[in-house]
């Protein structure tokens, strides 16, 4: 008898596309509201984002069920480090624990596709993206999900700085202001919503920086 | 006269009837500096003296944070309290995790209370040496209750627990009708009084005591220093001599002359205080 193939998938892909770009002073993450199975919508007016602490946030696409059993426990594993260290998490010690996190399940992953998005102690922006089982980078900006493939390139040639591998090191947040990110990352997925699908309704940016989190919403295309 | 025949053991029962082991688990709560918790209809403050072992060393931590919605205040062995707290803040998070809603106190009160029975029921244990003063905020109201060593739990109006808490308690079941309607600042002056009670004449400061609140719309938090000395200061101004006098916002008028008049009858607060001892 020849190998048997499953029939049946623990996984699904709820399509959608996040963004996250980090400035000298603030971060910006940005997600479409699509949530979709196969051709089907499933509903217009999802949230991929989660504030996973008082200045870092999380934008993740992929299977949304997974996705959302990575976020509450990222929350539970924040509120108990909050008891034993009476302070918040940092971005880059919660990116950390998400890469741990996400290779505890190496043999059977969380579907999960993240960028990480917040203030490092000092204040500077930073985002980290990651792959499904937590290899994870540093770096100035990130797209991950089904557009990622149309947008990335786009903000490599309006963000690319040089490798770090080259000296002088040199910073890999962008020089531009916050007003202008967020116009870039504005652009980035009207764009996007022209030729991916599982793009589209409705934009959610939140904004990081020193006086704290902001939401802004844009329309995208329904179709 | 045969207590040292029977106590060895936490499973050994006396011929009185008594589990002494657990009787003296009491006892190392009663040796532990006071803490005291008091509340309303919508808010529950806690408080405890701090005592340092010495004039070098900090002071023990004895008000634990559980959940956004419930903190404990312990007295006695401090380490059991910490280890407890641990207990308490998981099965806290546990929950809210599963039910995506806030652990209701009464719940987690018979399963602290359970945990402690346990340890009087295994000759490899012994019983939890600490008290602990549980207080929570769910959507039957605040609560108040009290886990002693033995597995037993109580609710309280308010209470106080640890060394010289005969004096809190004194002041404390001369006031606790007004607490039910009492305003928020207002409990929180009586528990600095009740605190002040337990110190036998010396002077109260905010270095030596800790106040948290919890509350509707006031998630659990410890209050910081000068606020706590600000407070004192409030009240100390007004009453130098035990018995409130007009207070700076009478407007709950907790205070007005009740030392007389009110439940000077009914030593023992509605919730049926049962004693220290079994």
């Amino acid at each position: 008898m020849p190998k048997q193939q499953a029939n049946w998938s623990p996984y699904d892909n709820n399509g959608g596309s996040c963004v996250a770009v980090a400035g000298a002073d603030y971060c910006v993450i940005a997600a479409d509201t699509r949530m979709s199975t196969g051709y089907i919508i499933l509903t217009r007016d999802y949230s991929k984002i989660c504030k996973l602490a008082d200045k870092c946030v999380m934008a993740s696409s992929g299977f949304q069920a997974d996705v959302k059993a990575l976020q509450k426990h990222l929350a539970a594993r924040h509120l108990i480090y909050q008891h034993q260290h009476s302070k918040q998490m940092s971005c880059p010690a919660m990116a950390q624990l998400l890469s741990n996190t996400l290779y505890y399940k190496r043999f059977f992953p969380y579907y999960s596709f993240n960028v990480l998005g917040g203030l490092d102690n000092e204040g500077k922006g930073c985002v980290f993206t990651y792959d499904a089982v937590g290899s994870y980078e540093k770096v100035g900006y990130s797209s991950q999900g089904s557009g990622s493939t149309l947008i990335m390139p786009f903000l490599d040639n309006q963000l690319k700085s040089p490798s770090p591998l080259l000296l002088p090191v040199q910073d890999a947040v962008t020089p531009l202001a916050e007003a202008e990110a967020v116009d870039l990352v504005k652009t980035v997925f009207a764009s996007a919503s022209e030729r991916d699908i599982y793009t589209g309704d409705k934009l959610e940016i939140v904004v990081i920086n020193a006086d704290g989190i902001r939401r802004e919403y844009m329309d995208l295309r329904k179709d | 006269m045969f207590r040292n025949q029977y106590d060895t053991d936490v499973t050994t029962w006396s011929p009185a009837g008594r589990l002494f082991q657990v009787e003296y688990a009491m006892e190392a709560v009663k040796q532990g500096s006071a803490a005291i918790g008091l509340r309303s209809k919508t808010h529950i403050v806690l408080g405890c003296v701090n005592k340092a072992n010495s004039e070098l060393s900090s002071h023990q931590k004895k008000i634990f944070k559980v959940d956004d919605h419930i903190g404990v205040a312990i007295a006695g062995l401090t380490a059991d309290g910490r280890v407890l707290s641990r207990y308490m803040r998981n099965e806290c998070i546990n929950y809210s995790f599963t039910y995506e809603s806030p652990l209701p106190v009464g719940r987690l009160v018979v399963q602290l209370a359970d945990k402690a029975q346990v340890c009087t029921q295994r000759s490899w244990k012994r019983p939890y040496g600490v008290g602990l003063l549980v207080a929570g905020l769910d959507e039957s109201g605040a609560h108040l209750y009290y886990n002693c060593p033995s597995g037993n739990y109580f609710e309280y109006q308010a209470f106080a627990i640890g060394s010289r808490s005969q004096a809190a308690k004194t002041y404390l079941e001369r006031r606790f009708k007004n607490f039910s309607d009492s305003s928020r600042d207002n409990l929180v002056k009586d528990a600095l009084m009740a605190i002040r009670e337990t110190l036998q004449g010396e002077t109260l400061k905010s270095s030596i005591c800790t106040v948290a609140v919890v509350g509707v719309g006031e998630p659990f938090h410890i209050l910081d220093q000068e606020t706590v000395q600000q407070m004192i200061d409030a009240f100390e101004i007004v009453g130098e001599q035990e018995g409130p006098a007009a207070e700076p916002d009478a407007a709950a008028a907790a205070a007005a002359g009740q030392e007389a008049a009110a439940a000077d009858q009914g030593g023992s607060t509605e919730e049926g205080v049962a004693p220290m001892d079994i």
